[in-house]
């Protein structure tokens, strides 16, 4: 089930065997580019933005929509593209058993799936403008009226919210296998983009799902990508793949350092709306090695957030995350990340908002890493109406989730200087055509987006996913049914009545046994037990108690194997005396018809029927010619 | 051949002969048949009669031959083929009862011993022998030997024996007793007949190597022979060979190409054989695509060739970028590229089979075409306008921002993508096409595509090098306003757009890109320094500052060009703008450079910096014009305690350049020269000399001369030579002085001897020191130390103690061996 239409943002659901797994919980924040920065302090500029009033003059949206250079905006607290809504009911996905996280980006809408105990319950107010604006969404201007899946956006949640869900989270390692309710096994790999980030494969004894959701195979920070597990996968859910693959991270990194410096040696500031994980790590160990080259060891760096700290803290200690070389460095033991010496040598500080220390601290020229990346929300709007008019000012975009210049639209005009840079490390085409080819799976899975090239270069044929057989895709609110079919299960079988199995050799290396058994099913695992045995005779003339009762055990009726050459059989009909035989083909095997008695005898593949009216006699004759073709155990 | 070789020769044949004694290495024999080689290199005649002078060369001939078969080891006789560049040694295994060359495993009559091995051995194809004919046993094993020889799994080994098959067939070609070659028509010598049919037979064989081989000997008879008899040859095999076309797939197609390539390069062939030009002609349609283009190219490098085969080598060539263009191209562009070229359908196959091919292709198509462009007799009308569309295709194919035009345009697209293989080919050839002319608009397109090369992130450094180069190459090339220094229209334009780019790349973070922006600006102001456009547009950019910055690089190699690019900026007054804000930065460089040649740790910045300065010497530089003297005294004070040679060595170029200013420039010693009036010296000759001892040229030229690195003495004592001579003429200086005192001289000379300076510079009086010069042995230093420090070890002489003290070891205390 997808619920979601981003392909870096997925929120899938699966179900397997008797359980419902979310497979990560993306928050599509793209709609939040239509609405007003939310500042920090009163902004004047935005406060006077003039309202939008239609065509015809009526300006009954002015107090909600404001336009700025030529594009209007929501004025209100941003919301969110939630996941699908409708599919979640239609479906009665209401009870996820257990939610699976990829990566840090992931989990975003984790607070809207564990709010309240059901999924149906999560209908919130929605916001009064954006319902006035749909409703004129015929005669908005671009790109608010093209605006998708309007219905579905909510405010965000709220920090009790996020508290709550996080005390929900289990944390597991790389390579551990998870139980979930004995039917399933869910085991995480390093995925190699970020810190902890995974893919999960999820299988049953006969059955395997990979799940590779934001995956890299560069050699940054993280752990390398464990590819050797996703082997003989069934099935392989692929999402997350880079948003840009045209770029290349090394090139872009160059780009970044190269305006980085141009800028603060001419007196400028630079702002680098980030995240405050990821990327931001590799940035800081690029610059760590590059600002002493670059003559710019004096400008400082500042990294405002409020888990900056915690952040950076982190992610010096979970070694098991890291790869090789800065395990190595944890065992020392060192910093594995060399922001810890830009920290000490005062080149970079931390904060966790731009009030309190940071303003005494502030000077300039310097660089800033904050967020949100959208622009809309965070500190970094306050540095955007701070530094945007001055043109030695540069703002630097490395994350690729947000259209940089709809990020940019709301501070237009704006004299200082924009780049984008997007660096996503995340798989591109050509690295997932070779690691297919390497892990071989029987199918892929895929969001729609990744089986077609990209709308603006429908040319680049090889930007998109080619694979044999062709990749299944699916979209937001499709339902896919996965091309396996379960055919196995398995049953364990308890050493007692192993021991009194007499299997019967009938071909070579293939022996059968019969079994006589309960069958004792328990949180999805299956035991084959020794029947109780038959209660002795009671010699008494006390009544058998009802809770007495075993099982029905018949006298057991040998079991048959083979198959019926029906030629020898209707010749051996006709030495016993039958004539008039006719034999018909059917689809699934042979009838025999035996004119003259009336008589019908139906061989298939696994059954035999004897059709005869009351002759019973007859039957058991035939029965047994029938039986002298079969073997019998 | 010295005396004491001759000397030691026949002791060394005994060593030899010996069976008991310990053969030296292989190596050794070989070196003395290099040495024997070297010692008959001018005496061709070299049979046995001549021995004679040197008996010990027979000795020796007969040891080579005889010694590893009589041992019974699984070594070999080392075979020479002279005639090529340099010899080839083989190690010829010697086959269980097959005659070796020295025929010593099984004595045969009729083998060829040494006495016919070692003259045609030693002889290059195509010098005559004495009777040679006479001298080829035709019946016996040897040519055999030979034949099975080209199937030896060494490729040496096989390749030799080629080689030797051809010399055979060279000699037995060369006549009879008369040596009247053969005619075309005639009988062919029997050596030559089974030659021949050995030829014929592998041409024939359904193996490969087996045609390999008799492609590759046929290929060099046509290559080292042009006598008439090869046309002969060629008349008899061509069917042969051509037949070869008729398989599939074409056996050895590379060697076959090789061959056809040479056949018609072959004076010996007139451009009408008609036969020659059909298989040629033919061989273009069936060949891979892999093939033809060298083929082609071969063809289109031909002095004389039919018309027409030239035009349908030069579609052949073209047929890639053809296909390029027309799977890219929106509408019909101008005639000359497409004109029936692109649709065939082997290359379009080859370039949609799979990445590598494409590139592959590609990448050979633009190599051959950037061969072809410069050359006389490239095809003419050369398509410069559809060659530069269709290399402008394929950077935007690969940068993925090209429009295709149809399926086999948008696989390329996918194809070609980030191929830096592919951008760097065609950078190279973009660079190339900038040599020839054509309209503005061809310019304007060139350098779009330089800058969107050189502008965009996702440039590799090796592209970004290459796109340097082909920028600067364009720019330098680019028209401009005839009578007017100023650059034409388009360029002031450009270089505003690209200076900023520049910057950017010169605070690159991968060294590389620094690096070869700082070559490219060094280049750029080396040639365009003088132009008002130029000086404008960089003084108007952040360049010269990001420049000086770089001379701080924690990368050796980018400080030493930051250090070229300085020098260059600050000679042609562009280090700095002359604004008034900028007063601090446009001081003198001279500190700084000076700073990086005293403290620098490495040896690349430093070695800039030397060479920085002696252009500033040579070419006036206000630094160093400023107080000449102290500019020379204070450099060479710091070159002489400079521990990297090529340092101390441009220290002496610079003392050469201020001698040169000081006592006139050196004569020329090219006899061709025009002989220019001597210059009078800038100052008197007793000044001159005092300026020279003032800033311790005679220090450091005499520290120098005794330096530990030949390099830098040889220099020295060239420096001081010139010296002598220029003074040489002064002689009043002495006589009117009297006798010299060279006391304060000779009491340095120990010092300089170790390596230490005077103290302070400038001591010495210039009488003293032109006396000590007049009596030192210049020209018999500088012979010595024209002499490589190990050419003792090197000389036949120590070859021969060598093989020598091996063999004598035996001979003497065992009991002595450690």
């Amino acid at each position: 089930y997808c619920l979601s239409g981003h392909p870096t943002l997925p929120c899938n659901v699966l179900k397997f065997k008797s359980t419902t797994i979310m497979l990560d919980c993306g928050l599509d924040m793209t709609s939040t580019l239509n609405f007003l920065p939310l500042p920090l302090v009163q902004s004047p500029r935005l406060s006077n933005l003039p309202g939008w009033s239609l065509k015809d003059g009526n300006a009954f949206l002015d107090k909600e929509l404001k336009e700025c250079s030529g594009h209007v905006f929501v004025d209100s607290v941003p919301e969110f593209c939630l996941p699908e809504v409708r599919l979640r009911r239609a479906n009665n996905l209401s009870t996820v058993d257990v939610i699976l996280i990829s990566n840090y980006a992931l989990y975003d809408a984790l607070p809207i799936h564990t709010r309240h105990t059901g999924f149906t319950a999560q209908c919130m107010p929605r916001n009064h403008q954006c319902q006035k604006a749909q409703s004129a969404s015929l005669l908005l201007p671009s790109p608010l009226k093209d605006a998708v899946e309007v219905s579905t956006w909510r405010r965000c949640y709220t920090m009790q919210e996020v508290n709550s869900a996080l005390s929900k989270i289990q944390l597991v390692g790389y390579s551990q296998k998870i139980e979930l309710f004995g039917a399933v096994q869910v085991t995480p790999l390093s995925s190699g983009y970020a810190l902890g980030s995974s893919n999960w494969i999820i299988q049953s004894h006969y059955e395997k799902v990979s799940y590779v959701s934001g995956s890299s195979l560069l050699t940054t920070h993280p752990q390398p990508m464990d590819q050797a597990s996703l082997k003989n996968s069934d099935v392989l859910v692929l999402t997350g793949l880079t948003q840009i693959p045209t770029a290349n991270p090394d090139g872009m990194v160059g780009e970044f350092c190269s305006n980085l410096a141009l800028t603060v040696r001419n007196g400028g500031n630079v702002l680098v709306p980030c995240y405050p994980s990821g990327v931001i790590y590799d940035l800081l160990e690029c610059l760590y090695q590059y600002i002493d080259s670059a003559g710019l060891s004096s400008v400082p760096l500042y990294f405002i957030s409020p888990v900056a700290n915690s952040s950076l803290e982190f992610s010096q200690i979970f070694a098991e995350w890291l790869c090789h070389n800065k395990q190595s460095k944890v065992y020392l033991p060192e910093p594995p990340f060399p922001h810890a010496e830009l920290i000490q040598t005062n080149k970079l500080k931390h904060y966790p908002s731009i009030h309190g220390d940071f303003s005494n601290d502030f000077r300039q020229p310097c660089v800033v890493f904050t967020g949100h990346p959208s622009l809309r929300f965070g500190d970094v709007v306050h540095f955007m109406e701070l530094w945007g008019k001055s043109s030695l000012n540069t703002v630097i975009f490395t994350e690729p989730d947000f259209s940089y210049l709809e990020a940019l639209a709301p501070y237009q005009p704006l004299a200082m200087k924009c780049i984008y840079c997007p660096i996503d490390t995340r798989l591109n085409f050509i690295q997932v055509s070779k690691l297919l080819k390497e892990v071989q799976p029987l199918h892929v899975v895929c969001p729609e987006q990744y089986t077609q090239p990209p709308p603006a270069q429908s040319h680049r044929m090889d930007l998109m996913i080619d694979c044999q057989p062709p990749a299944m895709s699916y979209r937001r609110a499709e339902v896919l049914a996965l091309p396996f079919k379960r055919r196995y299960e398995k049953i364990e079988i308890m050493p007692e009545l192993a021991d009194s199995l007499v299997p019967m050799e009938i071909k070579p290396g293939i022996s059968l046994a019969t079994v006589s058994a309960v069958l004792h099913t328990k949180d999805n695992k299956h035991l084959l037990q020794p029947p109780p045995r038959p209660a002795q005779p009671t010699s008494g003339k006390k009544r058998k108690r009802v809770s007495d009762d075993v099982p029905d055990c018949k006298v057991l009726k040998p079991l048959l194997s083979g198959s019926i050459p029906v030629e020898q059989f209707v010749q051996t009909l006709e030495k016993h005396g039958f004539s008039d035989i006719k034999v018909e083909d059917t689809a699934k095997g042979h009838i025999v018809l035996l004119q003259e008695a009336e008589t019908l005898i139906q061989i298939e593949e696994d059954s035999t029927h004897i059709i005869c009216d009351n002759d019973e006699m007859l039957r058991v004759r035939l029965r047994d010619l029938v039986l002298k073709f079969l073997q019998k155990f | 051949m010295d005396p004491e070789c001759a000397q030691l020769l026949p002791a060394l044949c005994a060593v030899l002969v010996d069976p008991r004694q310990p053969v030296a290495d292989d190596t050794c024999l070989e070196k003395l048949l290099d040495w024997f080689k070297t010692v008959t290199e001018g005496d061709i005649f070299f049979p046995v009669g001549s021995l004679n002078l040197t008996p010990c060369k027979k000795k020796v001939w007969e040891l080579l031959g005889e010694e590893r078969s009589s041992r019974g080891t699984p070594g070999a006789v080392p075979l020479v083929t002279p005639g090529l560049g340099r010899p080839h040694r083989v190690q010829c295994r010697a086959a269980a009862g097959a005659p070796l060359p020295g025929g010593a495993a099984v004595p045969c009559a009729e083998s060829p011993g040494p006495e016919f091995w070692g003259p045609l051995l030693l002889t290059p194809p195509g010098r005559n022998l004495r009777s040679p004919g006479k001298l080829l046993p035709v019946s016996s094993g040897a040519v055999d030997t030979i034949f099975s020889l080209q199937g030896d799994s060494s490729l040496f080994v096989a390749s030799a024996a080629s080689q030797l098959l051809v010399h055979v067939l060279a000699l037995s070609m060369q006549g009879g007793a008369e040596g009247q070659p053969c005619l075309p028509g005639g009988d062919w010598p029997a050596c030559a007949q089974r030659i021949m049919d050995h030829v014929e037979e592998s041409l024939c064989s359904a193996a490969t190597p087996k045609v390999t081989q008799a492609l590759n000997v046929l290929t060099t008879t046509f290559g080292r022979c042009q006598s008439p008899w090869t046309e002969a040859l060629w008349v008899r095999l061509s069917p042969r060979v051509a037949c070869l076309l008729e398989r599939d797939p074409i056996p050895a197609a590379h060697s076959f190409v090789d061959l056809l390539l040479c056949v018609a390069r072959s004076p010996v062939f007139s451009s009408s054989d008609g036969s020659l030009w059909e298989t040629v002609v033919r061989a273009l349609s069936c060949l891979g695509p892999t093939h033809m283009g060298p083929l082609a190219l071969g063809i289109l490098k031909l002095e004389h060739c039919p018309q027409a085969l030239r035009t349908q080598a030069f579609q052949v060539l073209l047929q890639p970028l053809a296909c390029v263009l027309k799977a890219t191209v929106q509408a019909p562009g101008p005639p000359g590229l497409l004109d029936g070229t692109a649709d065939d359908a082997t290359t379009v196959d080859t370039l949609l089979a799979s990445k590598s091919s494409c590139a592959g292709l590609l990448c050979r198509t633009l190599a051959h075409l950037e061969e072809l462009q410069p050359l006389p007799q490239r095809p003419s009308p050369w398509p410069q306008a559809s060659l530069l569309g269709a290399t402008v295709t394929v950077l935007r194919l690969c940068d993925g921002s090209a429009a295709p035009a149809s399926s086999v345009g948008g696989h390329l697209c996918g194809t070609l993508a980030g191929c830096v293989r592919v951008q760097r080919a065609a950078l190279d050839f973009l660079g190339t096409l900038s040599q020839g002319t054509g309209p503005q608009e061809l310019v304007t397109q060139a350098l779009a595509v330089l800058l969107e090369c050189l502008e965009s992130p996702g440039s590799s450094p090796t592209v970004l090098k290459k796109a340097f180069q082909a920028t600067l190459r364009w720019l330098l090339s680019s028209p401009k306003t005839p009578g007017c220094s100023d650059l034409g229209p388009l360029i002031p334009q450009f270089l505003r757009e690209l200076f900023p780019v520049l910057q950017k790349r010169l605070c690159h973070p991968c060294w590389e890109v620094r690096d070869s922006a700082l070559e490219f600006l060094t280049q750029l102001s080396r040639h365009w320094g003088g132009q008002a456009d130029f000086r404008c547009a960089l003084l108007a950019s952040e360049v010269p500052e990001l420049a000086l910055q770089l001379l701080q690089d924690p990368e050796s190699y980018v400080r030493a060009s930051a250090v070229t690019a300085m020098g260059q900026l600050s000679s042609q007054g562009l280090h700095a703008p002359t604004s008034p804000e900028h007063a601090e930065a446009r001081q003198s460089l001279f500190p700084e450079l000076l700073h990086i040649l005293s403290v620098d740790s490495e040896g690349f910045p430093r070695r800039a910096v030397m060479q920085v300065f002696t252009e500033w010497l040579r070419d006036g530089h206000a630094d160093a014009a400023r107080d000449m003297e102290q500019f020379v005294a204070t450099v060479l004070q710091v070159a002489s305690r400079d521990l990297d040679w090529e340092v101390r060595a441009q220290g002496l170029e610079l003392a050469l350049v201020f001698l040169g200013q000081t006592l006139g420039p050196p004569r020329t010693h090219c006899p061709y020269a025009v002989a220019l009036p001597e210059v009078a010296p800038a100052q008197p000759l007793t000044e001159a000399l005092r300026a020279l001892c003032h800033v311790g040229l005679f220090d450091f030229a005499f520290c120098a001369l005794f330096d530990c690195d030949r390099p830098v003495a040889q220099k020295s004592c060239d420096l001081l030579l010139f010296l002598r001579d220029k003074i040489a003429s002064y002689s009043s200086l002495r006589e009117a002085r009297g006798g010299p005192n060279t006391a304060s001289a000779e009491a340095t000379l120990p010092r300089w001897r170790a390596g230490e300076q005077a103290q302070p510079p400038g001591d010495q009086e210039p009488e003293a020191v032109l006396a000590m010069l007049r009596s030192l042995d210049l020209e018999g230093l500088r012979s010595t130390l024209a002499e490589s420090s190990d050419h003792v070890e090197k000389s036949p002489q120590s070859l021969l103690q060598d093989m020598l003290a091996t063999g004598g070891f035996l001979q003497g205390d065992e009991a002595d061996c450690y």
